[in-house]
């Protein structure tokens, strides 16, 4: 008994093949959108990998871009299929390519599922990268002499700044690394040798951050150094005051940059998804009226289009029966050598 | 004589008329593209409205221009591509007979106000500057009164301007060394520097040699120097004359005007082409002349002429000088009645005498 039968005139045919063009091609726009997707996110990793430390897994946007070429591709031969398939000669000639080509399409859906999947997984790579990569850079950020560092000091302020965050976690980070390179220090004089001498390391540390932290909101003018003293600017008070400095660490805020476009994708896949399988769904009724038409030279004829030949539970047997024989008759086959080989 | 005939056979006629349909859905496209080229400048101009001073006959009538011409560029290239579907079908041509005279006259004064356009974006370029002069300095003069409603909102949309176009003051950096930028609410009155500070010029402002934070250039290899810009005993390893890379050097009005000026500079090339692809829809004169004569012909399949005037340059505009005129003295007679009627004909009686009289002289 065939699952969800439907009868088909002259008429319904033409208008299933027309109405199937159209959506195969709208699927073809799709892909499209989703290559553009995979260009801009590949693009956008590129521009901020410098405080990824180079690590960051480009698996998203390389996958997409290959996945969405191939949409295309099918897509485009599947609309080329529903053009022909009214036209009983090319539809005989296009027969034997019929399963091959929703083979493909199963798997096509198969990958992009894969690739919503790893659109949810892989943020959590993408946070830790960000985690590690924004230590290193907050370190280098005063290596504007060491070449393949130099543009970090740049990179990091122009972050912090369109990103309005500071620091890895928050603005203490920047107290706790010397972030002002020696070479602008006059290690002759007593306060620099102070705060050299005060910490093990022998780093200048101090309460300061860069400029790039000032939140051009504040209603007063930027305070950068001497953030926790209280009594170094007038009317100030560390604790209270709020608008000065961003107080977002620049790790959150990358990052729910990053997931924001990642879950966009996803949900765009799922759309794609969705559209490949009524596709599938619409190209098999459309075949399988084409081939029950009981007199192939009248095309005025009736005739019946399903999407499974028999029910479900009869094919998932039916399929899991051919893929046991396949595995049965590799071990037949063996089995059998190896008697002969030992006679 | 007529002006620049051509020949027509049928197939030519349709090709014109394939040829034109194209085109004019082409030109549809380019009016939609003027009118999002209109709407984004506006946008653009009005983002950075609180610097910019209003004035009259000022840089928003571009993009105004440009939104008005797109859209009636789109309907006008519409209606072209309907007269051209048509006119290969003699029952459904003639009702666009009356419509073509004022299509012309509609598309002739779009490419006009194009051109307009174009030679408006380059004159106004001056009272951009003025007016982002008079904005600017505003602006900068404003900073600090960020309590004042009305105001309170200069200080983050110049830090915004200045960090986002990479510059500093209306001139230079310097422009900040004249002004009070910090607010009387965050100064310490009773410290010995400010009362200095404060003393030292007539006004009472506090002035300092330091810029703002926002003037900083990223791209300087040490951390900014925003204070004591002019000391070079303030900062460690550090001449005044010789540092450029600390903040940025250039000023906001030039910034600005370059900017929007390469915005028109970019749209200059698009709208040019525009008006090529409205000048080619004009051969549409051909195909409807073309048509018209097949029409006449008793064989609707034969040969025809096209041309642009049916006479010379100067029979046709003596033609419609005497059109205008009649208009005009018809609308002149009507509100009058029957005595200028009278007059008329006693006008036409006299010179009939006159005409007359003569006769029997001679």
């Amino acid at each position: 008994m065939p699952f969800m039968v439907v009868k088909f005139d002259l008429q319904k045919r033409v208008r299933l093949a027309q109405g199937l063009w159209m959506l195969y091609w709208t699927s073809v726009l799709a892909g499209i959108v989703l290559f553009s997707l995979g260009i801009f996110f590949k693009i956008e990793l590129r521009k901020r990998s410098e405080i990824m430390n180079n690590s960051e897994s480009h698996l998203v946007p390389n996958l997409l871009i290959l996945l969405s070429l191939v949409a295309c591709g099918i897509n485009a031969f599947g609309g080329k299929m529903c053009h022909d398939s009214l036209d009983p000669q090319k539809f005989t000639k296009m027969k034997p390519a019929l399963k091959p080509f929703f083979a493909l399409s199963c798997g096509l859906v198969a990958l992009l599922l894969l690739q919503v999947l790893l659109c949810v997984l892989m943020q959590f790579s993408v946070y830790l990268t960000l985690a590690e990569g924004l230590q290193f850079a907050l370190r280098f950020y005063k290596d504007t002499d060491t070449p393949g560092r130099c543009y970090m000091k740049r990179t990091l302020d122009m972050t912090q700044i369109e990103f309005r965050c500071c620091g890895n976690n928050n603005f203490r980070d920047w107290f706790e690394l010397q972030w002002i390179s020696n070479r602008y220090l006059d290690m002759s004089n007593d306060l620099v040798k102070d705060r050299v001498l005060s910490n093990v390391e022998g780093k200048y540390l101090m309460d300061s951050v860069p400029f790039s932290c000032c939140n051009p909101g504040s209603p007063r003018p930027c305070i950068q150094h001497h953030l926790t003293n209280n009594t170094a600017h007038y009317d100030y008070d560390h604790r209270t005051e709020e608008l000065n400095i961003w107080t977002r660490g620049c790790r959150e805020a990358v990052f729910s940059y990053y997931s924001s476009i990642m879950t966009s994708i996803g949900a765009i896949v799922i759309g794609v998804i969705i559209l490949e399988t009524a596709d599938m769904a619409g190209l098999k009724y459309l075949s399988t009226a084409l081939e029950t038409m009981a007199d192939p030279e009248n095309p005025e004829c009736e005739s019946e289009g399903w999407l499974l030949e028999k029910g479900v539970k009869e094919t998932l047997g039916d399929m899991i029966g051919k893929l046991k024989t396949l595995g049965r008759a590799n071990q037949v086959e063996e089995g059998g050598d190896a008697p002969e080989a030992t006679t | 004589m007529v002006l620049l005939k051509m020949k027509f056979n049928q197939q030519r006629r349709v090709r014109l008329a394939q040829g034109l349909w194209l085109l004019s859905w082409l030109a549809v496209m380019c009016g939609a593209f003027i009118f999002c080229l209109g709407v984004y400048l506006k946008t653009e101009l009005l983002r950075r409205d609180e610097v910019e001073k209003e004035s009259f006959m000022d840089i928003h009538v571009v993009p105004n221009i440009l939104m008005m011409v797109g859209l009636a560029s789109i309907g006008t290239n519409w209606v072209a591509t309907r007269v051209c579907q048509d006119s290969l079908d003699a029952s459904r041509f003639p009702r666009w007979k009356v419509l073509l005279l004022a299509w012309f006259v509609v598309a002739a004064l779009l490419c006009c106000l194009l051109l307009a356009v174009v030679v408006l974006s380059y004159v106004l370029q001056g009272r951009l500057e003025e007016s982002l002069k008079v904005g600017l300095r505003n602006g900068i003069r404003f900073y600090k009164d960020t309590d004042v409603p009305g105001r309170c909102f200069q200080k983050e949309t110049i830090d915004r301007l200045q960090m986002e176009f990479r510059c500093c003051g209306n001139n230079n950096f310097k422009d900040w060394f004249e002004v009070q930028w910090v607010s009387g609410r965050f100064l310490d009155y009773t410290a010995q520097e400010v009362k200095d500070r404060i003393r030292s010029n007539v006004d009472g402002r506090y002035l300092l040699d330091g810029v703002p934070f926002s003037c900083c250039n990223p791209a300087s290899p040490r951390p900014c120097l925003q204070y004591h810009l002019t000391d070079n005993r303030a900062h460690f390893n550090y001449d005044y004359l010789s540092e450029d890379l600390n903040l940025y050097s250039r000023g906001c009005r030039q910034a600005l005007t370059d900017y929007y000026m390469g915005l028109m500079n970019s749209t200059g090339p698009g709208v040019l082409s525009v008006i090529l692809i409205q000048v080619g829809n004009f051969h549409l004169r051909y195909l409807q002349t073309a048509v018209e004569g097949a029409m006449a012909l008793e064989d609707p399949e034969g040969d025809s002429e096209g041309y642009i005037l049916e006479k010379g340059v100067k029979e046709t505009f003596e033609e419609v000088k005497v059109k205008v005129l009649t208009m005009m003295k018809l609308a002149q007679v009507d509100p009058e009645g029957v005595p200028v009627d009278a007059e008329a004909e006693k006008a036409a009686d006299t010179t009939a005498e006159k005409a007359a009289s003569p006769t029997p002289a001679s």
